[in-house]
């Protein structure tokens, strides 16, 4: 049945967007553990741990975010798993996100110099203290505008959860362009969405960018 | 544990798959044509927009950081979405393949601007000065001093960019495009065998990335001579 597009189809699509930031949550949080891991193994002491992240990232940003999602939905589906698509979606987020966040946590931890290390060494500190007082505390301060920018990029591509059956805004704005068919009304507001969503994030990592180059 | 069991005991089954290596190869020459429009004209409108941005008058600078903005907050998919299914409501009815072009130009556009206009400003201020003083013309001082020294400096951020762009094409698929991601459901509904289809697919991209990484420095050393 075809109805108009009525003001409570923006509330749908609305309820729908926690479902999108719950989506963005998860996988952030699942990247953070991912790129977490890669950054600390490239500054392994062993060639083959730095090398086998190095890997990881060129395997996993070689093959497209909308591959790993079918291959751990449909695919581990074959294996004979009964796979939650929501599961899927963080897991493929968290596999894709985490080799980003790696590459942006390694460079941030990199940018520090090597005389920061060896200062914390002659203060005796181990290599874990000097990590934590002295690499950490100043990494994170580099670290965190590209790391809000990732998060935005995260946000855009829940987006394509909606492929695996996921109900967030995008996969809302289709059953509401079907059953109104007013698509353009419809894409728009969710367009309008993701950019109330996203706009903030950017411009506070830049205005953070900003503050911390002025600051140098 | 009971998954790597699984993975185990789970008999791949490669052979009707492969067989359809001529819808892989369709698929692929999709993506590729995809990729190298949305190139051309992203590049195209990327430094236009860079240009503008750098040196032209305010009111064009705002709609130009619009367009920028608008795209970069918003999901490719929905993009697609808006120009396909949105722009026939306006009596502009478009093809799957057209549709994909024109929103994948103007999404990879936004991003170019940023690449190229940091390329631009990296040329210091003197040597503008330089060209004026040796009488040449602003679009004059363009072409010869800030374009190609700047292609310098972006060209490892654009390949980057492009490479990145190209596996994200993968989202025209969803407005039925038969790119190679498409082929991987044309596969799969002749064979019923999801898992090997996608390992197929996502073994195609990565060689094709990989090709193109090889292509773009390859291309640079020719351009500019020494290393990447």
């Amino acid at each position: 049945m075809i109805r108009g597009f009525s003001p409570n189809d923006i509330l749908f699509l609305l309820g729908a967007l926690r479902w999108t930031a719950l989506l963005a949550a998860g996988a952030f949080v699942g990247s953070a553990v991912v790129g977490l891991v890669l950054a600390t193994m490239r500054l392994s002491r062993f060639r083959a741990v730095r090398w086998l992240a190095i890997v990881y990232v060129q395997l996993v940003q070689g093959i497209p975010l909308l591959v790993w999602l079918f291959l751990l939905y449909f695919g581990v589906a074959m294996l004979g798993f009964n796979v939650d698509p929501w599961l899927a979606a963080i897991l493929g987020f968290s596999i894709y996100g985490g080799a980003f966040l790696g590459e942006v946590w390694r460079g941030a931890m990199g940018s520090i110099e090597v005389t920061q290390w060896e200062a914390g060494a002659a203060l005796g500190l181990s290599i874990s203290q000097q990590l934590r007082h002295v690499i950490v505390p100043q990494s994170v301060q580099i670290a965190i505008p590209p790391t809000i920018g990732f998060l935005v990029q995260l946000i855009k591509n829940t987006s394509l959860a909606s492929t695996i059956g996921i109900l967030e805004v995008t996969r809302e704005g289709q059953l509401t362009s079907a059953a109104t068919y007013q698509p353009m009304t419809v894409y728009l507001v969710v367009a309008a969405l993701y950019f109330a969503l996203c706009f903030p994030l950017t411009q506070w990592s830049r205005s953070l960018e900003r503050k911390f180059n002025a600051g140098r | 544990m009971h998954l790597a069991r699984a993975v185990v005991r789970y008999g791949f089954q490669f052979r009707d798959v492969l067989a359809a290596w001529e819808l892989f190869v369709e698929g692929l020459l999709v993506t590729l044509t995809l990729s190298v429009a949305a190139f051309a004209g992203g590049l195209a409108l990327g430094v236009l927009g860079a240009a503008i941005r750098t040196y032209g008058p305010g009111w064009a600078k705002f709609l130009v950081s619009s367009y920028v903005a608008v795209v970069r907050n918003t999901p490719l998919l929905v993009q697609l979405f808006v120009i396909f299914f949105g722009l026939p409501a306006l009596g502009i009815r478009l093809d799957s393949m057209t549709a994909a072009i024109i929103a994948l130009i103007f999404n990879l556009g936004a991003y170019t601007v940023e690449i190229v206009r940091a390329g631009f400003e990296s040329i210091p201020e003197g040597q503008l000065e330089a060209g004026r003083a040796l009488g040449l013309s602003g679009p004059q001082i363009f072409r010869h001093v800030v374009l190609f020294q700047s292609m310098r400096s972006m060209v490892p951020a654009l390949s980057s960019q492009f490479i990145f762009f190209m596996l994200g094409t993968a989202a025209v698929s969803q407005i039925a495009v038969t790119d190679l991601f498409h082929t991987a459901s044309l596969v799969q509904s002749r064979t019923f065998r999801d898992f090997e289809v996608y390992i197929v697919i996502a073994g195609i991209y990565l060689v094709l990335a990989q090709v193109m990484r090889l292509v773009f420095a390859g291309g640079y050393r020719l351009a500019f001579g020494g290393r990447s």
